[in-house]
């Protein structure tokens, strides 16, 4: 027998993988979302008792899901009305009798359901993430408080305020309606890429960084195996793994933020980079790119560019026109000016964020000044850069923000 | 499940009486608790006069009080509602969604609290 905190460790690890397609069988049974997860919570703590003295059972996804059953009985027995509201349940559930605990079960998957009415709209975004994370990573409460710098507590009210609402309001547990599927999917992309961004900027808390973008991504890839013709999924999870791809460059030993420019391209992960330009081809042959193959696109260019002046930087222009298209966000068009100032030259691209600051009112938005500061110091226009990078300092929020800007006022005096 | 439609919208906003909309947004109206009449799904369903009809009552302490309008000032008043008996939350919303004023004004959704 493997010494209890190693046995505990595995079995942890092995519930924690299956845990979204265990719950996702279970909720499609009981048609109850809450009922189903503290059913399977009260399963899974049988089995991290009875597992380290037994062994793991021969199917113990099985296990888990026949021993859950009788659990969502138990508590159905204990609540007269619950049971009164749920009569079909119970009789069903009592039917079942008394299988043995590990036959081998087919067990379908429901998973695109669960992640569905996870992020239905019916729910505030921050609960979509908090829900989504908790039903198909299986991360615990503390672990998703920790990752948004929340209590534990109020991210468990959070959790059951949402739970509530499923219930309450009726979100039925199926796949939205064909001509509703591209919005919701929207939705659950969103959300995705929400947990990949907390985790990609995330400075605190006992959930690391790289937890959180490996489950992105592999909420990602589970997506994709379920609705394998839809290029957005893949051009998101492109987008992911090339994003990631310069995790490690993205930081100096200190700690500081490094500039792409600045980035030592040999601590870029290839592999990372290899598989995601490859679903980044994928994704843009497969119809009118999304704005998420379309990022994922200019990630690519930057990716495979042995340097930062030999990038392709006409085609990163031409990629941030697409994406202005699709999306109104002033960022876009700041970073085609960027990259217009490396095509073209600075001047040329000055003249594009001029007229992206005319067209609206971008007085208290920080990227525009940094990015004007930058074009000006490169056309020796110190006094003015100078006064860019201020009013830049004045709207960072970030220390780290806040730092790197300095570092380029202070620069600016350097002949 | 029995969901609550409530619709509200800004008093003189949207298609108004003697206007070339009228005709084809009241026939929209008409048509659309036709529909949930044909689906099984209307309960009821009216339109509520405007605020300056409106009286609102509040007793406090025993003592009873009358004020004119409605029950707060606010841009968006309530102006209507449908009472619909549907499956689930999205068939709500899919049906909210087709009451003429959401083009204009909002629909707010809530289910009916049962009691036991």
């Amino acid at each position: 027998m493997l010494p209890p905190a190693r046995a505990e460790a595995q079995i942890t690890r092995l519930i924690r993988e299956d845990w979204g397609r265990i719950l996702a069988s279970l909720v499609s049974s009981i048609g109850d979302y809450a009922l189903a997860e503290d059913s399977l919570q009260d399963a899974v703590v049988e089995a991290l008792g009875r597992w380290s003295d037994t062994g793991l059972p021969r199917n113990p996804d099985a296990w888990l899901i026949t021993v859950a059953r009788r659990k969502a009985l138990d508590r159905l027995r204990r609540s007269e009305t619950a049971a009164r509201k749920a009569p079909d349940l119970v009789l069903w559930l009592e039917g079942l009798g008394d299988a043995a605990e590990d036959a081998p079960m087919l067990i379908p998957d429901h998973r695109l359901e669960l992640i569905f009415t996870c992020c239905h709209p019916a729910l505030e975004e921050k609960s979509r993430v908090a829900l989504t994370l908790r039903a198909l990573g299986g991360l615990t409460t503390e672990e998703i408080a920790s990752a948004f710098v929340d209590t534990p507590a109020a991210m468990a009210a959070r959790l059951t305020r949402a739970k509530k609402k499923l219930r309450a309001a009726g979100v039925p547990f199926k796949l939205p309606e064909m001509e509703d599927l591209h919005a919701r999917l929207d939705g659950v992309l969103k959300v995705i890429y929400l947990i990949f961004n907390e985790g990609s900027h995330a400075s605190s808390g006992t959930l690391s960084r790289a937890d959180l973008v490996a489950e992105a991504i592999r909420l990602g890839r589970i997506l994709k195996g379920l609705l394998p013709d839809h290029a957005e999924i893949t051009g998101l999870i492109a987008l992911m793994l090339l994003t990631d791809s310069r995790r490690l460059a993205r930081t100096d030993a200190g700690g500081s933020f490094v500039t792409l420019e600045d980035q030592n391209r040999a601590r870029w992960d290839r592999a990372k980079i290899a598989e995601g330009a490859g679903l980044v081809e994928q994704a843009l042959t497969a119809g009118p790119p999304g704005p998420y193959a379309l990022q994922a696109a200019i990630s690519a260019l930057h990716a495979q560019a042995p340097t930062f002046a030999s990038t392709d930087w006409p085609q990163i222009v031409a990629l941030y026109g697409a994406l202005a298209r699709l999306d109104p966000n002033p960022i876009i068009r700041i970073n085609q000016a960027v990259a217009l100032s490396y095509a073209e030259g600075p001047a040329p691209a000055l003249a594009l964020l001029d007229a992206v600051a005319e067209a609206q009112d971008l007085s208290r938005y920080q990227p525009l000044h940094a990015s004007r500061a930058d074009l000006l110091s490169r056309l020796a226009r110190h006094d003015e850069a100078a006064q860019s990078y201020r009013a830049a300092i004045a709207l960072a929020r970030a220390p780290e923000q806040v730092d790197f800007l300095t570092r380029r006022l202070n620069a600016l005096d350097t002949p | 499940m029995q969901y609550m439609c409530l619709i509200y919208s800004q008093e003189g906003s949207g298609p108004q009486p003697g206007t070339d909309e009228f005709g084809p947004f009241m026939q929209g109206y008409t048509d659309f608790t036709q529909r949930m009449k044909d689906e099984g799904k209307l309960i009821a369903g009216d339109a509520l006069q405007p605020v300056a009809t409106a009286t609102t009552v509040v007793t406090r302490n025993g003592k009873s009080e009358m004020v004119d309008g409605p029950f707060a000032e606010t841009k968006e008043q309530l102006g209507g509602y449908y009472l619909l008996e549907c499956q689930n939350l999205d068939e709500a919303l899919a049906c909210a969604a087709q009451i003429p004023t959401v083009t204009y004004g909002r629909i707010e959704v809530r289910p009916l609290l049962v009691w036991d």
